[in-house]
C-alpha cells in the first residue's frame, strides 16, 4: 500500500528552526552573563600567565581595549554576538588561539567517539529491550530486562578504569590512550555506550510492555500474523516514540561522558578542551563549549521535533489541533 | 441436541473450561461448556462481563495471551472443522486466524495500529496467509468497497484517527473477512458504537454473511442486538450455558431466570412484551475464584430452589419447548412466574 507523504509541512518547520534560534540566542546570552558576573578579570589571569606580577596601567588598558572591556556592556554584548554570528567566540585566554579554531580541531575525535557510542548504545540497547520482550522463558526475561537497571547504576569514570584494567593491562588488546586508529576508540566508546544503551533498553523495554498490552497487538494475532513479524511492524513503531523523545538526553549522556571518557583515555576531544579550560578558567573556550553544547542539543531537538511525524501520523493533527 | 445434522458440524466445543491461575486462587472463567455450530448458522451468546463468553472464543484461537491469560489452562475439546484445536501449536493455530477463523473486536479505536495505513493493514490480514503483496493491496480496495467505505483508492492509504467509530469498525470487519472465513468471530462489535452506526454495522454484517455464506459467532451483552441477527442464542452466566436454543423459543418461551432478567432489562419494543416496567438484575456476578456450588445465578434468582444452591442443573433439552432450546434450571420458570401472578 504506497504510504501518503508524512513530511512536515512547511509552517510546522518554519516554526521549529525559529524556537531553534530562539534557543541558542539564550544559551548565548546566558553564557556572556555568567562570564560578565563571575569574579574573575580575564585580563589579570593573562598577564599573571605572562608572570608579570606587576602589570604597568597601560598595558593592562591595552588589553582590555583588545577584549572591548572597556566598553559598556551592552556594547560588549552586542559586539560578542555580532562576532559569535560570524562564528568568531574570541581567543583563548591561555593560548591566545581563536576559540572557534580550538574547537574545530576538537570536534572530529569527539564526534567519532559519540558516533561510535551511539551505535553501539542502539545495537546493545535495542537488542537487549527485543530480546527481553521476545523471551518466552520467565526467568530470562526478567534477567534481560534487570540488566538495563545495572547498567545505568554504573558511573563512566568507573566502567572505564574497569576495561582498561581488564583490557588493555591485562590482555594487551586495545591501547590504553591516544587517539590512533580505530583500537584506540574501542574502549572509550565501549565506556561511553555502557550507560546510553542501558538507559535505551530501559525505555524501549517498557513502551514495548506497554505496546504488547494494546488491544491492537491481539487484534493483529488475531489476523494470524507470527509474533516476530507483529513484534518488528506493529509493537516496535509503536513503542519508538518514546525513544526518539529520549535523544535529547542521550546528546547530553554523551558530551557529559566524553568530559570523562576523554579524560580516563587521554583522548583529544572536546571534553579534554572544557575540562582543561574550566580548570584555568579560560572563560572564553568554556564558553565556546557550552554554545557548542547548546548548539548540538537544538540540532538534535530540530531532528527529533522532524521525524516524530515519520513515526507517528497523528502527532501533526495534534499539534495543528492544539 | 435433537436435531441430527447429516453433515458435521462446522464447530463442536465439548466441556471447555478456561481457568486463569492467580495468587488468590485459580478464577474459573469458562467451566464446561458445550455446544456445536453448522456452518452458516449464527449464534449470538448473550452474558453480562465476565460470563465466560469473550474467553471462551479467544481461548480456542490461542489469544489469550493477550488478555493477561498467558498461564491460562484451556481442557476440553474444540474441533473445528473435524480437527482438535485444544493443544495445538502455535504455527498450526496461526495458519488457522484470520484464515479458517476471522475475528472483529469490540473497540475498533484501539484495535487499529496508529501508525500503519488501513490499506496496510487489510493487506496484513492476506499476506500474512500467503497472497502476494500486490494481489493483497488490490483485494484490500476490494474489501473496503465491500464494506461500503466510499473512494476506496483515497481512503486505503489513509490513517486509522482519520476514521469515525463506524467507519473503523467496517475497517475491522474488511480486516476479519479479507480471507472469507468460514466463521466469524465478532466480540461486541457494534458496543462501542453510537446506536445509528450500529444499526448500520449490522445491515453490514447480515449482507455480508449472506454473500460470503460464513457461520457467525456473535458476543454480546444486548439481547436485542441478538434478536437482529443471529438464528440461535445462547445465555451464558459463571462460564456456563445457561439457556439456548431458537431465538424465537428463547424470547418467547424463556426458561431460565436470568433470561428472563436480560430480557425485562432491555429497553424498545424487544424488552416491552417480558415486563411491564424497565427492571434491573439485583445483586453482583459471582466471584469466580470462588464459584457456588450449585447453579451459578441462584443467589440472585428469586425463584431458585435449595436445590440450585447445591448442584449445578445439567443443559438438558425443555420437556415440551421447541427442538434444540435447552435450559439449565432446577426450578420450572412458567409454573414459578405463573404462581406468582396469581398470588
Amino acid at each position: 500500500m504506497p504510504r501518503q507523504t508524512r513530511l512536515p509541512p512547511p509552517g510546522y518547520v518554519a516554526r521549529r528552526l525559529g524556537q531553534s534560534a530562539l534557543v541558542l540566542w539564550a544559551a548565548f546570552t546566558l553564557a556572556f552573563a555568567i562570564l560578565y558576573i563571575l569574579p574573575s578579570d580575564p585580563v589579570s589571569i593573562m598577564l599573571n600567565q605572562a608572570e608579570q606580577s606587576l602589570a604597568d596601567a597601560a598595558q593592562v588598558a591595552a588589553l582590555r581595549a583588545e577584549y572591548n572591556l572597556d566598553q559598556p556592556l551592552v556594547v560588549q554584548y552586542g559586539i560578542a554576538l555580532w562576532r559569535a554570528l560570524h562564528l568568531d567566540l574570541g581567543r583563548s585566554i591561555q593560548t591566545g588561539q581563536p576559540v572557534a579554531a580550538l574547537l574545530a580541531q576538537a570536534i572530529p575525535a569527539t564526534a567519532t567517539l559519540a558516533a561510535a557510542a551511539l551505535a553501539l548504545a542502539l545495537v546493545g540497547g535495542i537488542g537487549l529491550a527485543l530480546a527481553g520482550s521476545l523471551a518466552q522463558a520467565g526467568w530470562l526475561r526478567a534477567a534481560l530486562l534487570a540488566a538495563p537497571a545495572l547498567g545505568v547504576s554504573l558511573p563512566t569514570f568507573w566502567i572505564g578504569l574497569l576495561l582498561l584494567q581488564a583490557l588493555s593491562f591485562h590482555f594487551f588488546l586495545f591501547p590504553a590512550m591516544g587517539n590512533e586508529g580505530w583500537q584506540s576508540l574501542v574502549l572509550p566508546a565501549l565506556t561511553l555506550a555502557v550507560p546510553t544503551s542501558a538507559a535505551i533498553a530501559q525505555v524501549l523495554g517498557r513502551s514495548l510492555a506497554a505496546a504488547w498490552g494494546q488491544p491492537f497487538a491481539e487484534a493483529i494475532r488475531a489476523k494470524g500474523v507470527s509474533r516476530p513479524r507483529l513484534l518488528l511492524t506493529h509493537v516496535l513503531p509503536n513503542a519508538a516514540v518514546p525513544l526518539l523523545t529520549m535523544a535529547g538526553i542521550i546528546t547530553g549522556n554523551l558530551l557529559a561522558g566524553s568530559v570523562v571518557t576523554e579524560t580516563v583515555f587521554s583522548r583529544e576531544g572536546v571534553g579534554r578542551l572544557a575540562q582543561g579550560a574550566v580548570a584555568v578558567k579560560d572563560i572564553p573556550v568554556v564558553q565556546g563549549v557550552v554554545l557548542l553544547a547548546a548548539a548540538s542539543f537544538v540540532l538534535v531537538n530540530l531532528l527529533v521535533d522532524l521525524l516524530y511525524p515519520l513515526l507517528d501520523p497523528r502527532i501533526l493533527q495534534q499539534r495543528q489541533a492544539g | 441436541m435433537t436435531t441430527k445434522d447429516t453433515t458435521a458440524p462446522l464447530l463442536e466445543i465439548r466441556d471447555l473450561a478456561v481457568h486463569f491461575p492467580t495468587p488468590g486462587g485459580a478464577v474459573r472463567a469458562v467451566n464446561g461448556v458445550s455446544y456445536t455450530l453448522r456452518a452458516g448458522e449464527t449464534l449470538g451468546i448473550v452474558g453480562e462481563s465476565g460470563s465466560g463468553k469473550s474467553v471462551h472464543v479467544l481461548a480456542l484461537l490461542g489469544l489469550l495471551a493477550a488478555r493477561g491469560g498467558a498461564g491460562a489452562i484451556v481442557s476440553g475439546s474444540v474441533r473445528f472443522e473435524g480437527q482438535e484445536l485444544i493443544g495445538r501449536d502455535e504455527p498450526a493455530l496461526r495458519a488457522l486466524r484470520g484464515r479458517r477463523i476471522g475475528v472483529v473486536f469490540q473497540d475498533p479505536m484501539s484495535s487499529l495500529n496508529p501508525v500503519l495505513t488501513v490499506g496496510e493493514q487489510i493487506a496484513e490480514a492476506l499476506t500474512s496467509h500467503g497472497l502476494g503483496r500486490a494481489a493483497a493491496t488490490r483485494r484490500a480496495l476490494e474489501l473496503l468497497e465491500l464494506v461500503g467505505i466510499r473512494e476506496p483508492q483515497r481512503r486505503a492509504r489513509d490513517y486509522p484517527h482519520q476514521f469515525s467509530g463506524g467507519m473503523r469498525q467496517r475497517v475491522m470487519i474488511a480486516i476479519g473477512i479479507a480471507c472469507e472465513p468460514k466463521l466469524l468471530i465478532a466480540d461486541e462489535p457494534t458496543t462501542a458504537l453510537d446506536v445509528t452506526v450500529q444499526a448500520q454495522v449490522l445491515d453490514l454484517m447480515r449482507d455480508l454473511r449472506k454473500k460470503l455464506g460464513m457461520a457467525m459467532i456473535w458476543i454480546t451483552h444486548d439481547m436485542g442486538v441478538v434478536a437482529g441477527i443471529a438464528e440461535t442464542v445462547q445465555v451464558m452466566y459463571g462460564g456456563r450455558i445457561l439457556e439456548r436454543g431458537p431465538v424465537r423459543a428463547v424470547f418467547h418461551d424463556t426458561r431460565n431466570a436470568y433470561t428472563l432478567g436480560l430480557l425485562q432489562s432491555l429497553p424498545g419494543a424487544a424488552g416491552a412484551a417480558h415486563r411491564s416496567r424497565l427492571t434491573s438484575i439485583p445483586g453482583q456476578p459471582p466471584d469466580m475464584t470462588r464459584p457456588p456450588p450449585g447453579d451459578p445465578f441462584a443467589p440472585r434468582n428469586r425463584f431458585a430452589t435449595p436445590r440450585c444452591f447445591e448442584e449445578v442443573p445439567p443443559l438438558a433439552q425443555v420437556p415440551d419447548g421447541a427442538p434444540g432450546h435447552l435450559v439449565a434450571a432446577w426450578y420450572d420458570l412458567r409454573a414459578a412466574l405463573a404462581a406468582e401472578a396469581a398470588a
